[in-house]
């Protein structure tokens, strides 16, 4: 289907990006990569008034190094992410889930930041960045920047923490240190389709066992969801397949996962199990 | 209506373009191309593939406004003056279609993966083409193809040009 109509505007800067948001007012959407909102457009599950098209906001393409943590821009697109030196060495859990994300022609478009903002549980990177205890930077024209914590950013079923006027511009991540091994286990249908269920894995070692490790859930819930009880018992046991297992039987804890024509939730809890075993097994092992 | 000036397999078209207007409508419906298809609604087929800037990108998400100032290359761009690029003559020699619907998407993201990866496995091809669905499911000829114009591309003939 062609889209309804709408107003479009193609800012060059964040400060222009913002008053075009500001002045086009809570019907408007932000066009990052377009990958998941032109589908949306075309099927007219959406249709705002206004678009503010952020592809020639090279500002935000960015990523960059801040000592102890890394600032990826909002517009840095997948194909950029997955190869770019800095996230593999300091984020390589991110550098590994975006190249699950569908497809290379989508990944050539589609951005971190749109991603992240676009706020599916389905969606590989919210649970990537909540394991990773990522600060969200936004900004508005009225009330300038603020930082959102990943814990906050994710509210419901494809809703953010972002305002209306507000522009997803970066996110800021703590670079992993030495000693930890990741893995993001991704269950999907077909090899482009989203996740049925995934897990985000971050583990760090020390001679022989579990110092600690972050764990985080894709699609367990109308928002990504942090495995606390999974990583609360694994810290400081043994590496050993039984731990891990043991450890995946918390994974559903606290969790409401949906159930579609791809599983029931029952089906969801259980993956949620098997699948946390694996990603703690292989990030150890990483 | 915003104005956009775009480059298409090697001409300079300049159009006053909805906003709305998706770039496979522009290419189709106004400029003529309609070597390429639309396949689904949905981001999901790969029918649709051209290169804009030398990247492949799904042309029903991307809209015709933000291909302004851009080069785009369809599946019309790659022969030239009637002799067949090494992708178009494999997938004819290696019989890499049945009703050709998924062929223009599936060449121009077999374009896209051999500029990365000039000698792929047949694992890397199915990896480098997960976005382009054939219906009529012959993958096996489709790799066999990607396979052969690779080869023949790393070492072309001298009297054959090959772009890009």
């Amino acid at each position: 289907m062609i889209p309804a109509t709408f107003d479009y505007a193609r800012p060059g800067t964040v400060e222009e990006a913002c008053a075009a948001l500001a002045e086009a007012g809570e019907d408007a959407k932000v066009l990052a990569g377009g990958q998941s909102l032109m589908p949306l457009l075309r099927l007219r599950l959406a249709y705002p008034d206004a678009l503010i098209d952020l592809d020639r906001v090279a500002a935000l393409r960015e990523i960059r190094d801040e000592d102890g943590a890394l600032f990826i821009g909002a517009m840095a697109t997948h194909h950029q992410v997955m190869r770019d030196p800095l996230v593999r060495a300091h984020a390589p859990l991110i550098a590994k889930a975006t190249a699950t994300v569908a497809d290379p022609a989508v990944r050539h478009r589609g951005t971190f930041g749109g991603a992240l903002a676009h706020a599916d549980p389905a969606g590989d990177l919210p649970a990537v960045a909540l394991a990773l205890d990522a600060t969200f930077l936004a900004v508005s024209a009225e009330r300038g920047e603020r930082e959102i914590a990943a814990a906050d950013f994710f509210v419901d079923w494809m809703t953010s923490a972002l305002e209306p006027d507000e522009i997803l511009v970066g996110v800021r991540v703590p670079k992993l240190g030495a000693g930890w091994g990741v893995h993001y286990e991704k269950f999907h249908r077909t090899a482009q389709a989203w996740a049925i269920v995934g897990v985000a894995c971050a583990v760090r070692r020390e001679r022989g066992a579990v110092e600690a490790a972050r764990v985080a859930l894709t699609n367990m819930g109308p928002t990504p969801v942090r495995a606390a009880e999974v990583e609360d018992f694994i810290a400081g046991r043994t590496v050993s397949e039984s731990s891990f297992r043991e450890a995946g039987e918390r994974a559903a804890a606290g969790t409401s996962p949906p159930g579609d024509l791809h599983g029931s939730s029952e089906y969801r809890a259980h993956l949620a199990r098997v699948l946390t075993a694996r990603a703690l097994t292989a990030a150890a092992s990483a | 209506m915003p104005r956009v000036r775009v480059e298409v397999d090697g001409a300079t078209y300049e159009d006053d373009v909805e906003p709305r207007l998706l770039l496979v409508h522009y290419l189709r419906d106004r400029l003529g191309k309609v070597g390429t298809p639309i396949g689904c609604d949905t981001t999901n087929c790969g029918a649709c593939t051209v290169l804009m800037d030398g990247l492949s990108v799904k042309s029903c998400s991307v809209l015709a406004v933000q291909a302004d100032g851009r080069e785009i290359t369809t599946v019309e761009g790659l022969g030239i003056d009637g002799v067949l690029h090494p992708l178009q003559r494999a997938f004819h020699e290696e019989h890499a279609l049945q009703c050709g619907f998924c062929t223009p998407g599936m060449i121009m993201a077999a374009l896209d993966l051999l500029r990365e990866n000039a000698d792929p496995s047949d694992e890397e091809i199915r990896e480098g083409l997960e976005g382009n669905l054939c219906r009529c499911t012959g993958y096996q000829n489709i790799v066999r193809a990607v396979r052969r114009a690779a080869g023949e591309m790393r070492t072309p003939a001298r009297d054959r040009e090959v772009t890009p």
